[in-house]
């Protein structure tokens, strides 16, 4: 082990947060050491941006082995350009080409291979004969009703036909303790495991473990192919980066989960850098290269998708998401160098969607930091905050974030994710007596009495057979959910993403929720003003005449805020309630990523004067055009949702044009670094950042060739605009831009 | 005793009204009637919607986490025209702490005024056009008052903002500006000058309103005229132009 660092616990057992808080340099000063980008990196970043080019051209994807079923080990070493490259390997033996990985389900690989007219392999088909997969499994399990409230989207975007993601193995550990030292310790866990009756969670584990070693020894030969010995520590930056990035490399390689996200890498990787530059051994040009090498590999991490996929979670990501920033538990505060090196790639590449770079603020981060990220996100609209005061409560300093808003304690916790249900579409099932009228009026949720013939809409009436439909559709979602997780662990386990976790683990199952605004507004509606149904031949409300004005969320107006607030803890309370898989702990996040789009497709008209098939809104955000008393009240609405029942995350985005920030280029870095401190002083858990004209995204859709690299925010992640399909772009457009006259 | 006023509309992040974020107050009424006025439904002073003091105080200190390092912003229509609401706004706004501003075009007379005046921070001064003729011309009204405004607050040592709506062909030719200039120049209290070209964005008000198109004919002054007419303010007062 490295002795020139502080020694510590970290020493004699796994503990990399140990070995960050003994030995990090907070970094006070402003933006000014930065390097520009070296030759070597332009060079290969132009050659990245051809390539990428071209991948737009193909449709969306470059190209596909459509031969080889990816493992840690399948594909021999690629490279972009070995002779200027300073970090690395690809998932497969070239760059952008993409990889199968059928063990999620091989009629996936089927439905992916034909949309970019390709071909089944035999070979690989015959070996699927033989090998079940997560989704044959789901499906043998399922039970009708689960298959009805399924294909009614009341539950949507389930994790039954893709990678579940949202799982971060710690890949520090691998550059401070090499490979050899983390399987001995597995070694040892196994054998040390305490064992009354070995039952199925026993057996189970024993199993996962014997995995999670294999899959190491994998990790070295991988290395190996690339010319490295990673069975020992990392020595120096250079080393710690490439180290690192293997293990996630390892991961993407095996695993095609939603999202891959690396965990909190900056700060550790700053010790290494501060090391190497007190030595002399590299300068910090040298050091922007490596980050700059690293970032552009993360940039081109790929998975094959189906376009059903695509409509749920638009533009190709892969959440590759680092969290960066916030406070150590003593009060220090974790913003380091290479904090800032990792956001500079955003100018030296130019603004690009993944790694999604993530900002864990809190007031008292230093002020030359929070005016580096309002100037960066000025200019890129890359980067999303998260408030870690309100985290670091739950998850110590050594959290990160998974996928958009997921906090987890890094290599400590997981999660089963859960996407989410429809709750605009269950108060339609409250009035129609848990018919769809989107399903040819289909008995959906439980036959309680029909409220749709009412002269108006009663508040109380309503409210009774809301929690009647959402007592049904909590226990429904959790046990689809069960049998989801269960197959999920059986046939396509992540074992080098669980071997960089500890073997006694926190596990949540992480249920969501959308349409809360609708919802909101809907039963507003019905409190304040009059609201009539509009029946179809069966009796059931296919519309809503709304008379009078009724408070709408976005306002901080708390006669509808407070509505929302109910809906969070009442959703939340029904969830935990039932018994979740492994006794995971069932958590809610509001936050629906591009998926706004199609839940609103699915959903009838609502009573707050939305109609049928217009979108939702993303996340928590209030509905657009309904919040008209400018951004701070709307802020101050979402921030009223009680992060404590909602653990997993209240996504809000919001977009403004510059000239609504402020006149000079220096009051829209005050004004945006107020409005952060603001929202986070007020507890709202997260914000997406756009600052953007509209008349920039109208001529990026007619000419995308303009514009490759014009990175937004949507809902708990960036994404390439142009990567999106129109109609997401459309929304996009509508949606609130903060712009008063 | 509960004050009440009449108001517009909420404003809750307000960027270009005074320093910082602000919440900013519009009130309804105004005895002016400019041509490219971008609020024609703050005018009629029996509009809006009729609320109280504490009310619009409670409004706002719910988004103190907010307002830091800006403050209020009361404005209009003309807020001057509901003095005494006015008044107790500013009041109550600084007895919670805030830092206060009142957007103006000083309109009316100081002895309606002046008390408002001294219970703001400061002002944001709408010089509509410092040629009295073509004052009238623009807005209907003289500008008398609002000279004499800018003199009060030089004598009381009130922070005033200028602001200064550039419209090609009536107030951005070159000899009415560099009179203007010349002519704050002199005063200590003017700390900034915001010059606001003139736009269309808010022809769609008047149309609503059945009212003509306001200054037919005149174009959006572009990026190069309005550097121009910067750099004349800025040359001639030596003051901070944005």
């Amino acid at each position: 082990m490295n002795e020139e660092f502080v020694q510590g616990p970290w020493n004699r057992e796994v503990n990399v947060r140990d070995f960050i808080q003994r030995n990090y340099t907070p970094y006070d000063g402003d933006d000014q050491f930065l390097a520009e980008p070296t030759e070597r990196t332009q060079a290969l970043w132009q050659q990245l941006s051809e390539l990428m080019k071209v991948e737009r051209e193909r449709n969306g994807v470059y190209d596909i082995d459509s031969k080889t079923i990816s493992t840690i080990t399948s594909h021999e070493a690629g490279y972009i350009n070995k002779d200027l490259e300073q970090i690395v390997g690809l998932q497969t033996d070239a760059p952008l080409k993409r990889a199968i990985m059928p063990f999620g389900g091989i009629r996936l690989i089927h439905t992916e291979l034909e949309a970019y007219g390709r071909e089944m392999d035999p070979v690989v088909e015959h070996v699927f004969k033989y090998r079940k997969t997560h989704n044959d499994g789901v499906f043998d399990v399922y039970t009708d009703e689960m298959k009805r409230a399924r294909h009614a989207g009341i539950m949507t975007g389930l994790p039954d036909a893709y990678g579940r993601g949202r799982i971060i193995g710690d890949y520090r550990r691998v550059p401070l303790y090499g490979v050899d030292f983390l399987i001995a310790e597995k070694k040892r866990a196994k054998k040390e495991m305490v064992i009354d009756v070995m039952d199925s969670d026993h057996i189970r584990k024993r199993e996962e473990i014997a995995e999670q070693i294999k899959a190491l020894e994998e990790l070295k030969v991988m290395a190996a192919k690339y010319g490295f010995d990673i069975s020992r520590p990392a020595e120096d930056v250079k080393e710690a980066i490439q180290w690192l990035y293997f293990a996630y490399l390892a991961a993407v390689k095996e695993q095609n989960g939603a999202a891959m996200s690396i965990g909190r890498i900056s700060t550790f990787l700053d010790i290494y850098a501060e090391k190497d530059l007190a030595a002399g051994k590299y300068t910090e040009s040298e050091i922007q290269e490596f980050v700059d090498h690293f970032i552009m590999k993360l940039r081109i991490v790929r998975f094959l998708r189906t376009p059903a996929y695509d409509e749920l979670f638009s533009g190709d990501p892969t959440w590759v998401t680092e969290s960066i920033a916030g406070l150590s538990l003593d009060g220090r505060h974790m913003v380091t160098k290479m904090s800032y090196r990792f956001l500079h790639t955003l100018v030296n590449l130019g603004p690009a969607p993944e790694p999604n770079l993530t900002v864990l603020w809190s007031n008292r981060l230093p002020d030359n930091f929070k005016r580096f990220c309002a100037k960066t996100s000025i200019r890129t609209s890359a980067i999303q905050y998260e408030n870690d005061d309100l985290m670091r409560v739950k998850f110590g300093d050594d959290y990160g974030i998974a996928c958009c808003v997921s906090a987890m304690r890094i290599g400590k916790q997981m999660q089963f994710f859960g996407a989410r249900c429809n709750l605009a579409k269950a108060l339609l099932y409250a009035i129609n007596g848990g018919q769809d009228v989107k399903c040819n009026n289909e008995q959906i949720g439980p036959a309680i009495r029909v409220l749709a013939k009412d002269e108006y809409l009663n508040y109380d009436d309503v409210m009774r057979n809301f929690e009647e439909i959402t007592d049904w559709l909590s226990k429904l979602y959790i046990d689809t959910l069960n049998i989801i997780h269960y197959m999920h662990d059986k046939y396509c386990y992540e074992r080098i993403e669980m071997a960089l976790h500890d073997e006694e683990i926190v596990r949540t199952m992480a249920g969501g929720i959308a349409g809360l605004s609708v919802l909101a507004d809907s039963l507003s509606a019905i409190k304040y003003a009059k609201v009539k149904p509009v029946l179809n031949d069966a009796g059931l409300a296919i519309d809503f005449i709304t008379e009078g004005d009724f408070p709408k969320f976005g306002n901080n107006d708390d006669r509808v805020d407070r509505i929302a607030v109910d809906i969070v803890k009442n959703f939340e309370k029904k969830l935990a309630s039932h018994y979740a898989y492994r006794r995971s702990k069932p958590t809610l996040s509001i936050l629906t990523i591009t998926s706004n789009v199609m839940y609103g497709k699915k959903t009838a008209s609502t009573p707050d004067g939305r109609k049928a098939g217009e979108p939702f809104a993303p996340g928590a955000n209030p509905m657009h055009g309904r919040d008209v008393n400018g951004a701070v009240a709307s802020l101050k609405s979402v921030a009223k949702l009680p992060y404590d029942y909602a653990e997993d995350g209240i996504s809000y985005t919001f977009s403004i044009i510059p000239d609504t920030l402020g006149k000079s280029e220096e009051e829209k870095i005050c004004n945006l670094t107020t409005l952060l401190d603001g929202y986070f002083l007020e507890n709202g858990h997260h914000l997406n950042v756009n600052v953007l004209v509209r008349e920039t995204l109208l001529d990026a859709m007619e000419h995308p060739e303009k514009y490759p690299q014009l990175t937004i925010r949507v809902s708990g992640y960036a994404v390439n605009f142009i990567k999106l399909t129109r109609e997401q772009q459309l929304d996009v457009i509508s949606r609130t831009f903060h712009n008063k006259m | 005793m509960e004050v009440y006023g009449r108001v517009h509309s909420f404003e809750s992040f307000g960027t270009l009204d005074g320093p910082g974020i602000r919440f900013v107050v519009f009130l309804q009424g105004c005895p002016l009637r400019c041509r490219y006025c971008h609020n024609p439904d703050s005018w009629a002073t029996n509009g809006g919607t009729r609320i109280s003091v504490s009310e619009i105080v409670k409004k706002i200190d719910s988004c103190r986490n907010f307002l830091r390092s800006g403050g209020v912003t009361i404005s209009g229509g003309e807020p001057l025209v509901q003095p005494e609401f006015s008044y107790a706004l500013l009041t109550e706004c600084r007895a919670k702490g805030f830092h206060t501003a009142i957007d103006t075009a000083g309109s009316l007379p100081l002895d309606q005024t002046g008390k408002v005046i001294d219970a703001a921070n400061m002002l944001l001064l709408d010089i509509k056009a410092l040629d009295n003729e073509l004052c009238i011309r623009l807005t209907g009204s003289d500008n008398k008052n609002t000279l004499a405004t800018l003199d009060y607050c030089e004598k009381t040592g009130k922070e005033v903002w200028i602001r200064h709506v550039l419209v090609p062909e009536w107030t951005m030719t070159s000899e009415h500006m560099e009179k203007l200039a010349g002519y704050l120049k002199k005063f200590n209290c003017v700390s900034r000058i915001d010059l606001l070209p003139f736009h269309r964005m808010a022809d769609f008000k008047w149309h609503e309103m059945n009212m003509p198109t306001p200054l037919p004919g005149i174009k959006e002054p572009d990026q190069q005229q309005i550097n121009s007419a910067k750099e004349i303010f800025s040359t001639v007062t030596g003051k901070y132009v944005s």
